[in-house]
């Protein structure tokens, strides 16, 4: 089917800036397949289905909108964890401010050495969770990432491993674009835990491919940066074997556009997938979470709990889908976004969705947009509470639910306090 | 110490007159009681006094210890010593109910210019005061009044009074959803902070819950006024004749 025009037009006008990196053999192919597909479907549109509540413009125009740096952050997120840090300034790997990449229980190489071997353990996985996600909804900007990311880092869990690997994304340069593109295999039984943190890039374009064999445990904790004026397009694709764990949670404070697509394929019984995240936006604020999970095996369970703080026009989205597949018995699946608006420009826009092919499951959806609880206010002022205050408290108290669905408090209460920074800021004004 | 002074109030939003006139005046540690039958504006007193927004004051005035405190935010009015206890105590997802009271007595002494309890002291204090009301460790834990039963909210309105030590207590129905146990519970908690220096105002429909909390003096409520001010047996002939008879006999 040709493509509209207009539609043509802005993916020729992308594709004219970006050059594949050169690379041979298996991962030519991957990267030529992912261009044909993506030249195949187009960049996205306003105009599309799924992206109706986010103008996908600014993340597709071939000039980088530009973003201010405000540089290191003088508290490091995750400084208190001890952990593996992997660092990469404006999407490029840097090694002198990363650690060695050794760590017992794991095999870590770069993108593009993986990609230089003949034989590699990646190409079954490289563009292949991607693919798989790009039914029944097209993901362009996925097939994008997989066709041209420049850099990235390709992990291999035997074990049980005891540290995080923390991604360290930093920013420099106000117009810098950074595609990357992450492999993550979990062998049966092995387990790790990934960090992501920094705005990355004036534009940020990152896919994270994970497959996590039997028995094996994926956690995942991301801080998307704090620089306001940056935009990041993301995509974490899951494969879930049999009694396999897959945690991810994202704290979102700041940052005029992003789009977060997690899309996972519970595949083996008994798996379970979480996905979580907290948002909090003031002003220029565009923040779209796109969440797709397909439950193949059977007593699987799936949770999603979203929630969003918004305020001075800030705009809130979230589209989230559970498909529940003939033979997926016993399926517990549950659903929850909800919106917080602070005053009445603020704006959420969800879209839940439910689609179940067995008959015995049990799922559940919520969605709710609400100000702040005037009962609740009254009930601390009157216990001497200032204003202030206890609409902060109320606040904190409707991102718990979110919060609360990442295991190691450590990392919760380090984000619960940079929510409350952000809430003290907001005073300033 | 709470003197009020020809209380008028309408609803904000409603052309509804609900105090008409209200005259009343609560010295230190004296208990007065106010009765009255379903709407004579005895919840709304009590919301007036502590600063609940929906209200307006058309006429009279009302102060705490000489302290105009209508003009006051509700947090004002909790530093300088007004507690409500709610007739209906609000449920807080999210919020664990010892955050919330140690928020409420830091806020409170860092407003009155007091250091703020150490999270030792804290502690220590919380545990004694709920020990008395039979109050858990799972109960401090939860969220505030998340999933806590009628009783343990009520018990839990006493415990905040306790740790907050407020000079004017207004308790809006505090036996309503009791049984005779946790009246008994709730009662011995009030009398326990029954003091020289505190005033209280208990509104209620009924007599039993004056049987625990043994008032000095009883005001009789109808249509926005005071209509009848008496000893506790003023009580005791509510209880045995309804508010009936009291209305025709003003009228």
């Amino acid at each position: 089917m040709a493509l509209p025009k207009a539609k043509e037009d802005a993916t020729a006008a992308l594709l004219g800036t970006l050059q594949m990196p050169d690379c041979g053999g298996w991962c030519r192919a991957a990267r030529e397949d992912a261009l044909s597909r993506l030249t195949a479907m187009g960049l996205p549109h306003r105009r599309d289905e799924y992206w109706r509540f986010t103008d996908p413009a600014s993340l597709i125009v071939p000039e980088v909108p530009k973003a201010a740096t405000l540089g290191a952050d003088p508290e490091p997120m995750f400084d208190q964890i001890e952990r593996l840090r992997i660092v990469f300034v404006d999407g490029v790997f840097s090694p002198e401010q990363s650690d060695d990449l050794t760590l017992a229980g794991l095999e870590i190489e770069r993108l593009s050495e993986a990609m230089t071997s003949d034989i590699h353990w990646a190409r079954d996985i490289y563009g292949k969770l991607e693919v798989e996600a790009q039914s029944p909804v097209a993901r362009p900007l996925a097939a994008l990432n997989t066709a041209f990311a420049s850099d990235g880092i390709v992990i291999r869990v035997t074990g049980k491993v005891e540290k995080p690997v923390s991604l360290v994304y930093l920013h420099e340069r106000d117009d810098s674009q950074a595609i990357l593109h992450h492999i993550v295999k979990v062998e049966a039984e092995a387990s790790i835990t990934i960090l992501e943190n920094g705005p990355a890039a004036a534009r940020f374009n990152k896919a994270m491919e994970v497959d996590v064999a039997d028995r094996g445990e994926f956690r995942h904790i991301r801080a998307q940066g704090r620089d306001h004026e940056r935009r990041a397009a993301t995509h974490l694709f899951g494969r879930l074997g049999q009694e396999s764990v897959f945690k991810s949670f994202t704290l979102t404070v700041n940052g005029v556009m992003t789009r977060n697509e997690c899309v996972l394929n519970l595949t083996g019984d008994d798996a379970v997938a979480h996905v979580a995240g907290a948002a909090v936006g003031d002003g220029d604020f565009h923040h779209d979470d796109t969440v797709f999970i397909t439950h193949g095996g059977e007593t699987c369970e799936s949770r999603q709990v979203f929630k969003k703080v918004l305020k001075n026009g800030a705009v809130g989205v979230f589209q989230g889908k559970i498909l529940v597949k003939d033979g997926a018995q016993k399926t517990d699946g549950y659903q929850i976004s909800q919106a917080l608006l602070l005053d009445e420009t603020s704006q959420f826009l969800a879209k839940p969705e439910l689609e179940i092919y067995a008959d015995d499951v049990a799922c559940s959806h919520g969605s709710t947009t609400g100000a702040i609880d005037e009962e609740a206010l009254f009930y601390l002022r009157s216990r001497g509470v200032p204003d202030a205050e206890a609409r902060d408290l109320l606040i904190l108290a409707f991102l718990a639910e979110a919060i609360d669905e990442i295991d190691d408090t450590r990392i919760a209460e380090d984000l619960i306090g940079r929510l409350e920074g952000w809430l003290a800021r907001r005073k300033d004004d | 110490m709470l003197d009020i002074k020809n209380l008028h109030v309408k609803l904000e939003d409603e052309d509804k007159q609900i105090l008409k006139g209200v005259d009343l005046k609560v010295e230190a540690g004296k208990v007065h009681a106010i009765m009255g039958p379903n709407g004579s504006g005895k919840s709304t007193l009590s919301y007036v006094l502590s600063g609940r927004a929906g209200y307006e004051v058309t006429d009279g005035t009302a102060t705490l210890d000489g302290e105009d405190i209508l003009g006051m935010e509700p947090e004002e009015r909790a530093a300088i010593g007004m507690f409500l206890a709610f007739q209906y105590p609000v449920e807080i997802p999210g919020v664990g109910n010892m955050t919330f009271l140690r928020t409420a007595a830091n806020a409170q002494r860092k407003a009155r210019g007091e250091p703020e309890l150490s999270a030792a002291d804290f502690l220590k204090l919380v545990r004694e005061k709920a020990k008395t009301l039979q109050i858990d460790a799972d109960m401090l834990k939860r969220p505030v009044n998340v999933g806590f039963s009628g009783g343990e909210k009520k018990r839990n309105e006493i415990l905040q009074m306790a740790m907050l030590e407020p000079r004017m207590c207004i308790l809006d129905e505090t036996d309503s959803g009791l049984d005779v146990d946790a009246m008994k519970l709730v009662s011995d908690g009030v009398n326990a902070l029954r003091d020289e220096g505190r005033g209280f105002l208990v509104i209620t429909h009924y007599q039993r819950l004056l049987d625990h909390i043994k008032p000095d003096v009883v005001h009789i409520m109808s249509d926005g006024r005071i209509i009848k001010t008496g000893g506790p047996e003023l009580a005791l002939e509510v209880e045995k004749n309804g508010y009936a008879d009291l209305k025709s006999e003003v009228a």
